[in-house]
């Protein structure tokens, strides 16, 4: 008798085991799941309480914007407004598509938009990133389904806004719920509904089956969808390889190797507009002597050798970058930038000019891998620069450098908010902010005429000047762009991006 | 007795206040909670409006007491990066971090004691050294070395077990024996050592010249002296393994109060930082107390001392 319920139970504990392990997503019920959230969870779905950057992709899946920006050309085209034009240079006119419904039945229309902007440019309502939206004075509604925006001042980056973080509420809804409601139960126009949240946990989404109208998004590729948030990349990584997920993102280049040689799973390092560089101290806010001189400057961008850098240790569709923003964002002009090739004799000599033949101790410090910033550090070595590395966590670092200045030297990045427009990095480290550590009043002048200046060829004349004189001055070195590192089963279709945001709806399987 | 108690809960008492007072100070110290909150792209006045809105322009000393007046009143505050109670997040957390603690204590118990009794009835036969070489792959054993290597069989090879996530009691095997594998040498130890000293005592011989069943002189006289202090050390490493479970909860994606305090850490949320440390200060710290109460019930003369 014992026998046979010890037998027993060995058979519903084997069955339930396996069940469990197998409880996954397949081509076979055309659903998905995706592992994300090694960079941390989504703290607030609401897309105007959310700080994260994580919380980018579940806004796409969600809501819509007023306008689309195609991910690979980032040519601008109709999404909620079918057409646009301006009617002076601080108002635009937009007409508005019809027959779009929410996801909870409420008709889209000029009200939502109205009520939209409106709701986020007003300070009191405490939108977190407020650079965002603060650019807004008024929405007004001219027609049932015509909007006009007055902007505060003439500003050319409102594209890139109205087609990245600003997306549409439903306005009965919203002013019912409010952000905790929309954190609980959001609604949206877009191509993927919310099923159940579980904070930290799981999102789990279904198909938006009257996304219908010929948004340039695409409809969703899967009926069914859940994005699991797991902290530990390994954990992601046995999950893929068990058969739990389908794919996962942010290994190493190493696990990119590992896994694409895994039959039935592919992996690829996928090129974005992160932008990888080293600042200087070099207006001497904390009275770095070494760093505040050019000659020491030049002679470290002619140190480093960035292309050995990017082949051996970044891989994939990373390259060399010499400019202080990323090539496709508007105003980056190439030929603008002065370039540094990788010649230690002449970096020898530029040390030696500046009073430096023996070179110097400095301190150097990141938030990210080590290799990186030891390869920096190994090269700098060959001509005398001993440079002691600090490794912290990034908030860490970025207090450390704002409150306290002592940073002489640092390797950084900037996402730019995927904004394909250089105002969305250079203005924003070189314009006398807290992170400018040039300080320099011509480069702030150019960079705010080119930031206020709706004439596009007077911002970029303007935004050149910028460029020159940052890398003439070598106030930074801009080193390489990041690579993003994928993971995933063979059968997905899977589509990565240049501005690192993850488009989960348009992933189906083969 | 009395005396004693009074002093050990006074003791208690000033170990929380200390606890709070340098896990403030602590995490001040560390980040600037404006500039946390404020996001990346903050501007400097955006980061002054946040310091003066939360009052982190006030003395440090003031905002401790501000926090601690109200702690004691079950309010600890609000997360920076969630936006939501503090007190919630980690009672919908706390299931997770309890079941996987008291399965893992539960685990090192059950493989420890029948362990030890074995190798002390047996001193120095293969059993003994067998239970001493898993004591000693128990302690040098890295916890997260040990649950990855379980991962790979169970989860990636034989597919036996779910790997992540919290939703089944089949999800709390490896974690539980992970992190219950690493206490189980203490145990262990102990238990031999306690029953090697009671086996030799004149007691356990009189019990035996009564004629008594060997069953019954181990398991009823021997092993009941025996394990008391194996409770006690249990108590404190319960107290432990809530605590330690924060790499293993991060490993096996299981969300309780362990991973929360890493993701608090990595994002400088510190209300839910000092929340947590005071949570476990206060779980060691009772378990402690409890413990010394027992040794001092048991054995008089610690209270006397």
């Amino acid at each position: 008798m014992i026998y046979n319920l010890g037998k027993k139970l060995l058979s519903a504990l084997t069955v339930t085991l396996i069940t469990s392990s197998f409880a996954h997503a397949s081509p076979e019920d055309n659903s998905l799941v995706i592992a994300w959230g090694s960079t941390g969870p989504i703290e607030h779905v609401d897309n105007y309480v959310n700080t994260n950057r994580t919380g980018i992709w579940f806004s796409r899946m969600v809501w819509d914007q007023l306008i689309y920006r195609e991910p690979k050309t980032f040519e601008y085209k109709p999404l909620l407004a079918k057409s646009w034009k301006a009617l002076s240079d601080t108002v635009w006119q937009f007409e508005l598509r019809q027959g779009v419904k929410f996801h909870n039945g409420e008709a889209f229309d000029a009200d939502d938009v109205v009520y939209t902007l409106n709701w986020i440019s007003n300070p009191k309502n405490g939108v977190k990133v407020q650079r965002n939206v603060n650019w807004i004075k008024e929405a007004r509604k001219v027609g049932p389904y015509t909007v006009d925006v007055e902007m505060k001042r003439p500003f050319p980056q409102a594209f890139e806004f109205l087609s990245g973080p600003i997306t549409i509420y439903p306005n009965e809804y919203y002013a019912k719920v409010g952000p905790d409601g929309m954190h609980k139960a959001p609604v949206g126009t877009g191509p993927m509904k919310v099923v159940s949240i579980k904070t930290a946990e799981e999102y789990v989404f279904e198909k938006n089956k009257g996304y219908t109208w010929g948004s340039p998004k695409g409809e969703a590729q899967v009926d069914k969808m859940v994005v699991r948030e797991i902290a530990d990349v390994q954990t992601q990584i046995a999950e893929l390889l068990a058969g739990g997920i389908d794919i996962t993102a942010d290994i190493s280049a190493d696990h990119v190797t590992q896994i694409g040689g895994v039959s039935g799973f592919t992996a690829l390092q996928a090129g974005t507009m992160r932008t990888g560089y080293i600042g200087f101290d070099a207006a001497g806010r904390g009275n770095h002597e070494p760093v505040t001189k050019l000659k020491v400057r030049q002679a470290m961008a002619h140190a480093i050798d960035r292309k050995s850098l990017v082949k051996n240790l970044i891989r994939g569709d990373a390259g060399v970058i010499h400019t202080p923003c990323f090539p496709t964002q508007f105003g980056c002009d190439v030929n603008a930038a002065v370039k540094y090739e990788f010649d230690q004799g002449k970096a020898k000599k530029l040390l030696a000019e500046a009073g430096y033949p023996n070179g110097f101790d400095i301190d150097f410090y990141t938030f990210r891998p080590a290799d990186w910033a030891e390869a920096v550090m190994g090269d700098l070595a060959k001509v005398g620069i001993k440079a002691k590395l600090t490794k912290m966590p990034y908030f860490a670092l970025r207090d450390k450098q704002r409150k306290e200045g002592t940073t002489p030297m640092f390797l950084m990045d900037w996402g730019s908010y995927s904004m394909n427009d250089m105002s969305a990095i250079t203005s924003h480290f070189f314009k006398k902010g807290p992170d400018d550590f040039a300080l320099d009043d011509d480069v702030a002048n150019w960079l705010e005429a080119g930031d206020t200046n709706s004439d596009a060829s007077v911002r970029k004349a303007n935004y050149a000047k910028a460029i020159k004189k940052i890398t003439g001055q070598v106030y930074w070195l801009p080193m390489f762009n990041h690579v993003r590192n994928y993971g995933y089963r063979k059968e997905l279709k899977f589509i990565p991006y240049q501005d690192e945001i993850p488009r989960f709806w348009q992933y189906g399987w083969k | 007795m009395i005396v004693y108690t009074i002093k050990r809960i006074f003791v208690a008492f000033l170990i929380l206040l200390v606890v709070s007072g340098l896990t403030f100070s602590l995490s001040h110290l560390s980040a600037d909670p404006a500039l946390t909150i404020a996001g990346e792209q903050a501007s400097d006045e955006d980061i002054e409006a946040v310091r003066k809105l939360y009052g982190f322009d006030k003395p440090v000393v003031e905002q401790y007491f501000n926090w601690l007046s109200s702690a004691l009143q079950g309010d600890l505050g609000k997360s920076y990066h969630y936006k939501a109670p503090v007190v919630e997040m980690i009672s919908g957390r706390i299931g997770t971090t309890m079941t996987l603690g008291f399965l893992a204590i539960l685990f090192a118990l059950v493989v420890s004691i029948p362990l030890g009794t074995i190798a002390a009835m047996r001193p120095n036969s293969i059993i003994d050294r067998f239970a001493l070489l898993l004591a000693v792959f128990g302690q040098a054993l890295p916890t997260f070395w040990f649950a990855l290597m379980m991962i790979i069989l169970f989860g990636v090879w034989l597919r036996w077990l779910p790997i992540s996530g919290n939703t089944s009691w089949a999800h709390f095997v490896m974690p539980t024996i992970a992190l219950g594998y690493y206490a189980t040498p203490a145990l262990m130890r102990l238990t031999r050592a306690g029953m090697i000293e009671v086996l030799s005592s004149d007691y356990i011989r009189t019990a035996k010249a009564k004629g008594l069943l060997p069953v019954s002189v181990l398991f009823k006289h021997a092993l009941r002296n025996a394990i008391i202090p194996v409770v006690a050390l249990a108590a404190v490493w319960f107290g432990f393994m809530l605590g330690g479970s924060i790499v293993i909860e991060t490993i096996f994606n299981l969300k309780g109060i362990g991973w929360l305090s890493y993701d608090a850490l990595l994002r400088s949320d510190l209300p839910v930082v000092q929340a947590i440390v005071l949570i476990f200060a206060s779980f060691y710290v009772i378990l402690t107390l409890f413990a010394d109460l027992l040794n001092a019930y048991l054995d008089p003369r610690i209270s006397v001392r």
